[in-house]
């Protein structure tokens, strides 16, 4: 008995060093498995970041070997200079188109996911297919739908809506809906496709047994599919959000910032390649992370009750 | 298994190495041996005779669409001279941005063109001088007000330009127009008769491209009719007032787009089909440099349609001036390891490539021939001349008081801004303009200058 009490115990310890033993190798492993990513993220990620902060408190040029550093100067170049600030608004275009984006990803990816439609992943393809485009590529296709007596014009004239046309870029107070149009119609195929994954993972059975009690699609979607992807949609929205308030490549390709189009990122790339203020160029790019950080923030908060509520 | 994670362990440590060493390699073992020879011919102007000069250069630029077809033609007649020099030609797209990042770095090729925005003062800091003032002008064609710090020069232009308007003769006869516009006025007047009779648009901005607004203030000089007058403009408190070179330009501009004499859209342009549009004849005018006259001419059914005419000014003594401009000045990497090699090139790419008579471009040889395309202008009774040199000690100043103060000389922001109000997008006038880039001139001044 005693006998067998001790060899308990030893097998105890020896399990127990065991088990260190193979926690101590894991430890190991793990280490030497992340040390790449993590080496590569800190130095692709986290050193210009560190180095943006630092710049931002410069006069640098961008390629000159010597920078003074001056303090909070550029910071408070930007912030009693109205006209920095003054390209905001034009977030706003995008941010309603965001929610326009989004709400129409949504729709896209129930009908695609839930509905007997034929052809689906055709129509998936073709929906996600203008994300895949690069930019340029889409500036001109886009240059030329726009343009005066363009495919669009000769759209409206066909089906007798010529009445309407007018310069979709040259006109100033319709400039930023049809940017951030191109916007929608890029990247909502993004969204949609998070959408349809999330969608897939709820069971069919579920469907199943609030067909069988009767609930129409829109119920469906609205008690069944709405909250098994919340937190997804969540997702979505901050992202788009958060592209809202920094839009560049759209703009940038297609107007050049002209006429009304210009965004906070293009001027800020302006600043730092075409006026040479690295520094201040820099500054304002800590200014508009401070904004996302603050926006996902309330965001958050936003979301957390609405979720809390509802349990 | 406990082989293979001692296997993973090893592999893992290794790939750590080996990324290390990818980004350590700049001190390159290889380097060929006559990098510690001292290069004492690099301020010589004349170029070596020295068939045995070896090792191996990069070169870089920005014309990407010489840069696979032009430039090997270009190596190969290099290396029956230089035999044992290697070179290798690096085309680069965003040529400005991406090369200003890498001098950062020692590594932005051993000759290169020189990227727009580089301060004037602070060209000593990363290349090589070429040769003293005197040296150089004695041969070609100025480049103090370019390249020139203390003295010394420190590039040369491949090629020289002018810059005027490019337009179609053909058209300009169908409007009936015999005698070419010498004043704002009468090509104004010119371009409402194109208008009138012809189907072409008048004058083609090029809006979304931004750069070609560049061409127009780069007639400053033209305009003035001074080559001294930039210097003169940093003692100036409102270059932008009323009848001063800048006021002169960009009150034509205006002019043009306000009486709707522009594309109907300047939102939908782009510069590569603008280009077939005017060989077609279905644009008239764009304010350009002599540069592109071939480019445009190639595309014509007949090329001898495609001129360029000088900007439409004409100074208070009556005449026209044109600037001969120099393109961005070839450039020679202090920190080269083959700085040798990298002279030959240089030298040989100014004096012997034959670059410029290819690109129908004044070359830099003070006796250089100009091109055919100029013959007109020559003949118009035009006077061509070159920018006076930066008053010594203020290298780079106009650029910074520029840059601080976001004036933006050389950015499309305020000519954007025109463009708009003209066509009565911004509620802005041409005047209210003028007047805040005054302001943003005197606060660039201030802070350059004021302390």
């Amino acid at each position: 008995m005693n006998n067998n009490a001790l060899s308990t115990k030893k097998q105890a310890k020896d399990n127990y060093i065991y088990t260190k033993k193979i926690n101590y190798q894991k430890i190991v492993t793990i280490f030497v498995f992340s040390i790449i990513p993590i080496a590569l993220l800190l130095l692709f990620t986290y050193t210009p970041v560190a180095n943006m902060f630092y710049y931002s408190i410069t006069n640098w040029n961008g390629y000159s070997k010597s920078k003074e550093i001056i303090g909070l100067k550029n910071y408070i170049q930007i912030f009693t200079n109205p006209d920095y600030f003054r390209v905001f608004p034009v977030s706003l275009y995008y941010l309603i188109g965001s929610f326009i984006q989004i709400a129409l990803a949504l729709y896209f990816a129930t009908v695609l996911s839930v509905t007997k439609t034929k052809g689906k992943n055709f129509f998936k393809g073709v929906i996600f297919f203008p994300y895949l485009i690069n930019g340029v590529a889409i500036g001109f296709i886009f240059m030329n739908f726009l343009k005066p007596g363009g495919v669009l014009d000769s759209m409206l004239h066909l089906v007798g809506l010529s009445d309407l046309i007018t310069k979709w870029l040259g006109n100033v107070k319709v400039i930023n809906w049809s940017l951030t149009g191109v916007s929608i119609w890029r990247y909502m195929g993004f969204n949609m496709v998070i959408f349809i994954g999330a969608i897939q993972s709820i069971s069919s059975e579920v469907y199943e047994a609030a067909e069988i009690d009767g609930a129409n699609r829109w119920q469906q979607f609205k008690y069944i599919i709405l909250p098994s992807i919340k937190r997804i949609v969540q997702l979505n929205l901050l992202l788009s959000v958060n592209g809202a308030l920094s839009v560049f490549e759209i703009p940038y390709v297609m107007t050049n910032g002209g006429n009304g189009s210009k965004t906070f990122v293009i001027q800020t790339v302006e600043t730092a390649f075409k006026h040479q203020r690295v520094g201040l160029a820099s500054a304002m790019a800590v200014v508009l992370f401070i904004i996302v950080l603050i926006v996902a923030g309330i965001q958050r908060m936003f979301f957390d009750e609405k979720g809390d509520s509802r349990i | 298994m406990k082989f293979s994670k001692v296997l993973a362990l090893g592999m893992a440590a290794a790939m750590t190495l080996t990324s290390a060493a990818g980004c350590g390699s700049k001190q390159d073992p290889a380097a060929p041996s006559n990098a510690e020879k001292p290069a004492e011919k690099s301020d010589a102007s004349a170029p070596s005779e020295d068939g045995d000069i070896s090792g191996e250069i990069t070169v870089l630029t920005q014309r990407t669409d010489l840069a696979d077809t032009a430039f090997p033609e270009y190596v190969k007649k290099f290396n029956e001279k230089y035999p044992n020099i290697k070179v290798k030609v690096q085309g680069i797209t965003d040529y400005h941005g991406e090369v200003k990042m890498r001098m950062n770095t020692e590594d932005y090729g051993d000759v290169l063109v020189l990227p727009d925005g580089v301060d004037q003062a602070e060209l000593p800091n990363f290349f090589e001088p070429i040769g003293t003032v005197e040296e150089i002008n004695a041969k070609y064609r100025p480049m103090e007000a370019k390249t020139g710090v203390d003295g010394k020069i420190y590039g040369i232009a491949p090629v020289f330009t002018i810059n005027g308007v490019v337009y179609n003769k053909k058209v300009f006869a169908d409007a009936g127009i015999n005698a070419l516009p010498k004043t704002p006025d009468e090509f104004l007047a010119a371009l409402k008769q194109i208008k009138e009779k012809t189907k072409a648009i008048p004058l083609y901005t090029n809006y979304v491209a931004g750069w070609p607004f560049n061409q127009w203030e780069d007639t400053r000089l033209n305009v003035s009719g001074d080559p001294d007058y930039m210097n003169k403009i940093l003692d100036m408190d409102e270059p932008f007032a009323e009848g001063t070179a800048h006021y002169q330009i960009y009150k034509l501009l205006y002019d043009v787009a306000n009486q709707g004499l522009i594309e109907e859209d300047p939102l939908t342009t782009d510069w590569e089909s603008s280009k077939q549009m005017m060989a077609d004849g279905e644009i008239a005018t764009m304010v350009l440099g002599v540069w592109a006259v071939p480019q445009v001419a190639a595309l014509a059914d007949n090329p001898d349609d495609i001129g360029i005419m000088p900007f439409p000014t004409t100074a208070a003594d009556g005449k026209q001036y044109v600037r001969v401009s120099p393109d961005l000045p070839l450039m020679v990497n202090k920190n080269s390891k083959n700085k040798e090699a990298a002279m030959a090139w240089f030298w040989w790419f100014i004096n012997e490539s034959g670059f410029a008579e290819n690109e129908v471009c004044i070359p830099p040889a003070i006796d250089g021939a100009f091109p055919a395309a100029l013959k007109p202008v020559e003949e118009s009774g035009a006077v061509f001349f070159v920018e006076a040199p930066t008053t010594p000690g203020k290298e780079g100043l106009v650029d910074k008081i520029d840059q601080t103060g976001e004036v933006g000389f050389w950015t499309q922001d305020f000519k954007y801004r025109l463009v708009e109000s003209a066509i009565g997008n911004r509620p802005e006038t041409f005047e209210d303009i003028m007047k805040d880039l005054n302001t943003r001139w005197q606060k660039g001044k201030k802070q350059v200058l004021g302390q």
